[in-house]
């Protein structure tokens, strides 16, 4: 028996791969016979068009132009997979002249190069008949999403003369812009026909939606489709969908005959493969004197595109985070012409916490009260909004730790009373929380008689470190050296995953895999009469395979499970030049057991300075009177890059022993990380300098 | 990219002879040099030239100091001028205005030449998808006019283009008095750096003086501008690797505890690298009272014109203006 490995720090077993380049990424595989695809997109956001694709036809190299005149008609068989927005249709491409949004897929030029391609495209010739487009938020009519409109508004107690009554109020509106997700690897997807079975490798964070998805799309079925994707370059959300374009590779084979490869520039990026949806939200809290918050009011509208309704969970924290008898929220959507956003990380979650953690802060200051006395003082004992007992919840312990951790005492209430030779210095904070996600998953174990194991489960690695946190679960659940149990995700051929998204992976992909192991085992020495795996392994001679799978059961009916955290910033503000800097970040987080402890802690840093990209920089630039992305590139979308990274980050996780979530006893930790920068920057900002910014991102000309 | 042909001359007057002309944007023929921002606007089809002429290999990479000054050729990188120890020591404007551009990849490959002729960060210029733009296609008009305009020129604007040029080397250069040198079929020349770029005026698409065939074969910084105190500042939206929303390079010659001359530039605001004389002589003489370099700064406004979104670089601009006065002034 090797000692437990569950909780122990291990080093990315991907890691190798990854920095020596080893590591295959969709648009890397060697595919023979291999023609290159280009994309002609809309340059127009309303309207009807005519293309001339004469030149592009004859350029050299090239074997086919496609566009809605000549494609084969897709069977586009409905398929709503998780990611899907629940209303609506989803983009059909090249099938009519109609285009709605900006860089909307309008032609698929496929040649012998890339180069060729990419040129034909240039010169493919379209008109535009324009109509007026939906192009600027503010001239929309949000309206409640379809359907359901219980889950969209919903009340409990009497919220709005509570907040008449209130003693002390609040009630502000805070506006977030488009973001956009910015992997670092675009994505590519090849595409290889044989008959009527399709390969596709590509970009995604779940191979078994994309096989639903394009067998849907194309009418054949699923298991014609095999996806291959082992390593996904960042996504933090991008990839959970299957967006037009692997339809349009697929189609491109199957037009040329040929496997067809289509990776897109980084201006692409910004026109198909969503974006966190530019937001607009006021939040209202009224308190009594003493700090208890009598009424809550938060209402929000994002914007979706004309053809599907997107919704995330931009107002459900603000139901349970925080004690309030009286609580009003309302989630409408301002359908334009865009493409549909998509989750991005710690979706609804960051961005409805911007605003209420905002104005918690703002009744903190109106009430002259500490932020986190104001939060202690309306801390819930059970989740309120569904009436339920938290699994477990370790908010005061987080609040404790963290300011403890951060040296919270010292800080002097008052706006611009701590500076640092010029500089003004500013401490604020944020609480966190995000749900704990579990669903069905499944997975294999393999043992084998030189005493080695493989463990599979179609799951992806974005980036979080699946690799090797299921090795790790594997490894520690059969007693076996890390070495000797190799792990494989990313494939359809293996037993199937939940979306790698949601912060799931390792509740659900994990619980199944340790069940896998424990079953392997379990019949491992059962057959060989040992009570030692390896002395069986190698006894027996043989192959011993088993599969298992998880499925949550009641619990969701008897608990409210959620992971929760603080976060406390530190920021120095220059007061004549605007810029802020963020110098430390303590954040701590209870969120059931952590697997491995440097893995979580990379999470939750890179949780961070995507929080510090949110507070202080990111941001697509819509040209409001066409709907183009002006800063389509990475060199003006600001992300934040190593200089903005604070010298101090500090990771805490509180001690947390949670039963009820999932076999594992894990809640995820992708997102939480991500939940509370902003606003914990916004706050601090707002003690350096006393100027309340209600607009991310927070830019030098804001603090003027 | 639109197909062209590349061609690599053995030497200078074989890259000469294709008559590429550098510093407007409908020119046929280009040069390129380091690529890192010639290639970017191959890829969006911002330039399509029928011809590139390369220029690696071909041109002067040396970074010497004499008693005329400093020489740095066209083609050393910027990499290297940042490093290189008599720059750092006696022009520390330039080393610090290049570490605040780019990253280390883009400096590694970036010459001296080619971020002189860098073309405008403009978004409406390198997005096709815009079909006004005057400075890529004459007369189309300016996206830029009532579009997104926060990262735009206050100064030397016109009513067709309001476009900033985006070096952060230029206006070093242009406030240590710096020249080019230019070599073309016709002989060589020098030109000071305040007179290489052109206003946009009606042209916009004319960037620059130089004419077909000529190429940048040397900057020349005057020894009458070595060692003063100085400093570049550079606001930004983060921490590094961005262009500038504004910046200011400083040098100034002290006397006791008063300015005996300043020289003093703007950069992310003029539509070419802003030298501002009416500061420098406000600032002769004066001492580091902040309400007196304030005075001095509010002298860069005049002619200002915004845009609505850049209307905040106005005040911005005359903000770090002093700064970069007190930061120069506290140097030993
Ligand atoms: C992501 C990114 C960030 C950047 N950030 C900054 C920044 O913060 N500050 C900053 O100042 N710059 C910045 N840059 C721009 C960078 O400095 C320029 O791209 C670079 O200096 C250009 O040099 P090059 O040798 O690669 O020129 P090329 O791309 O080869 O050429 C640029 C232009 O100059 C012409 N040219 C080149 N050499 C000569 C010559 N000797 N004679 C005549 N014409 C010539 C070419 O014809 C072309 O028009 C950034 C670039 C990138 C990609
Ligand atoms: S500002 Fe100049 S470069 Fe920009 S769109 Fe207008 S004309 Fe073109």
């Amino acid at each position: 028996m090797t000692a437990a490995l569950i909780g122990k720090s291990v080093s990315r077993v991907d890691g190798r791969l990854k920095v020596t380049g080893a590591a295959t990424y969709a648009a890397e595989f060697e595919v023979p016979n291999l023609a290159h695809a280009a994309v002609v997109r809309s340059i127009a956001a309303n309207g009807r068009i005519a293309i001339d694709t004469a030149e592009a036809e004859r350029a050299p190299g090239v074997i086919a132009v496609v566009t809605h005149r000549n494609a084969p008609r897709l069977a586009y068989q409905p398929h709503k997979g998780l990611p899907d927005a629940a209303v609506g249709e989803r983009l059909h491409v090249l099938q009519d002249d109609r285009v709605n949004h900006q860089g909307q897929p309008i032609a698929l030029v496929v040649a012998e190069t890339l180069e060729q391609a990419v040129h034909a495209a240039e010169v493919v010739r379209v008109t535009y008949r324009n109509e007026a487009a939906a192009t600027d938020i503010k001239s929309v009519d949000p309206v409640l999403p379809t359907g359901k409109p219980a889950e969209w508004e919903i009340r409990r107690g009497e919220p709005d003369s509570a907040f008449e009554q209130a003693e002390f109020r609040v009630d502000q509106t805070y506006v977030i812009p488009r973001e956009n997700h910015n992997p670092i690897e675009m994505f590519a997807t090849i595409a290889a026909w044989e008959g009527n079975s399709l390969t596709l490798w590509d970009k995604s964070q779940w191979v078994h939606n994309v096989a639903e998805e394009i067998a849907a799309v194309f009418g054949i079925a699923t298991d014609n489709v095999r996806v291959i994707s082992p390593f996904v370059g960042g996504a933090f959300g991008s990839g959970l969908r299957c967006w037009p374009h692997v339809t349009l590779a697929a189609l491109g084979a199957r037009v040329a005959g040929r496997p067809v490869k289509l990776l897109l520039s980084r201006r692409e990026m910004y026109y198909g493969v969503g974006y966190r949806p530019h937001t607009v939200q006021r939040a209202a809290l009224g308190a009594s004197r003493d700090g208890q918050l009598q009424a809550i009011r938060h209402e929000g509208h994002q914007e979706t595109s004309t053809y599907e309704e997107f919704t995330e969970a931009l107002l459900s924290a603000t139901r349970f985070l925080h004690s309030c008898p009286n609580v009003h929220t309302r989630h409408r959507i301002a359908p334009m012409n865009v493409h549909t956003p998509t989750y991005m990380r710690a979706p609804g979650e960051a961005s409805g916490a911007y605003a209420l953690e905002s104005a918690m802060d703002e009744l903190a200051v109106a009430l002259n009260m500490d932020p986190v006395e104001l939060r202690l003082r309306n801390e819930p004992d059970r989740d309120e909004s569904k009436d339920l007992p938290f699994s477990s919840r370790s908010t005061r312990e987080c609040y404790r730790a963290a300011a403890e951790r951060f040296g919270w005492s010292q800080r002097t209430a008052e706006p611009r009373s701590m500076r640092d030779g010029r500089s003004l210095i500013g401490w604020g904070m944020a609480s966190a929380t995000y749900p704990m996600n579990y669903a069905p998953a499944s997975a294999m174990a393999r043992l084998l008689p030189d005493g080695t194991a493989e463990v599979m489960s179609a799951a992806s690695d974005m980036g979080p470190g699946t690799w090797t946190s299921m090795t790790q679960v594997a490894a520690d659940t059969l007693g076996l050296p890390i070495e000797r149990v190799k792990f494989t995700l990313g494939d359809t051929r293996l037993p199937r995953a939940p979306i790698h998204g949601g912060s799931m992976t390792m509740a659900s992909v994990g619980s199944a895999v340790q069940a896998a192991c424990r079953k392997a085992r379990d019949e491992a020495l059962a057959r060989a009469g040992a009570n030692n795996l390896e002395e069986a392994m190698k006894r027996s001679g043989q192959i011993i395979e088993a599969t298992a799978d998880v499925t949550p059961g009641d619990e969701t009916k008897r608990f409210s499970m959620h992971a929760f955290g603080a976060v406390f910033v530190e920021v120095a503000v220059d007061p004549d030049l605007g810029e802020t800097r963020v110098r430390r970040i303590v954040g701590a987080y209870g969120a059931g057991r952590v697997v491995n402890s440097k893995i979580a802690r990379s999470q939750c840093i890179g949780g961070m300075i995507g929080g510090i990209g949110m507070a202080l920089m990111e941001h697509s630039v819509v040209d409001l009177r066409n709907g183009r992305v002006t800063n389509a590139n990475l060199a003006e979308y600001a992300v934040p890059v190593h200089a903005d990274a604070p010298p101090v980050m500090d990771v805490i996780f509180v001690d947390e022993h949670d039963p009820h979530v999932n076999p594992l006893g894990v809640k995820g930790l992708g997102e939480i990380a991500l939940v509370g920068v902003a606003p914990a920057i916004a706050n601090a900002i707002f003690h350096a300098t006393g100027k309340r910014v209600r607009q991310l991102p927070i830019t030098p000309d804001k603090l003027l | 990219m639109h197909p062209l042909v590349l061609e690599r001359p053995r030497d200078l007057s074989a890259a000469l002879s294709f008559g590429a002309q550098a510093g407007r944007n409908d020119a046929p023929v280009e040069y390129i040099a380091g690529g890192t921002d010639m290639v970017q606007l191959l890829q969006e089809y911002v330039r399509r030239p029928d011809r590139l002429v390369s220029l690696a290999g071909i041109l002067d990479d040396g970074i010497e100091i004499g008693p005329q000054g400093l020489r740095l050729g066209a083609a050393a990188t910027m990499a290297e001028v940042a490093a290189h120890q008599a720059v750092v020591e006696q022009f520390p404007l330039i080393s610090q205005a290049l570490l605040n551009s780019a990253s280390p990849q883009v400096r590694n490959q970036a010459t001296m030449g080619g971020n002189l002729l860098q073309r405008t960060r403009c978004p409406y210029f390198r997005d096709i998808g815009y079909e006004a733009c005057n400075k890529r296609a004459p007369g189309s008009g300016c996206a830029a006019l009532d579009g997104e305009n926060r990262w735009h020129a206050v100064l030397g604007t016109s009513d067709d283009c309001i476009a900033v040029h985006p070096s952060d080397l230029a206006v070093a250069l242009v406030a240590l008095d710096a020249s080019v040198e230019l070599r073309g079929t016709g002989g060589d020349r020098s030109v000071p750096l305040s007179d290489l770029h052109r206003l946009p005026r009606d042209t916009p698409h004319l960037e620059a003086v130089l004419e077909p065939g000529e190429v940048i074969t040397a900057i020349t910084v005057p020894a009458t501008t070595a060692g003063l105190r100085s400093h570049y500042l550079k606001v930004r939206d983060r921490a590094s690797f961005e262009f500038a929303v504004v910046s200011a390079a400083v040098a100034i010659e002290t006397d006791g505890a008063r300015i005996r001359q300043a020289r003093v530039a703007l950069g992310g605001v003029g539509t070419k690298p802003w030298r501002l004389p009416n500061v420098e002589t406000a600032l002769a003489g004066a001492d580091f009272e902040p309400a007196v370099l304030r005075q001095a700064a509010a002298l860069a406004a005049e002619g200002t014109r915004g845009r609505g979104h850049n209307d905040f670089k106005i005040e911005l601009m005359q903000r770090a203006i002093v700064r970069a006065v007190e930061i120069a002034g506290a140097r030993r």
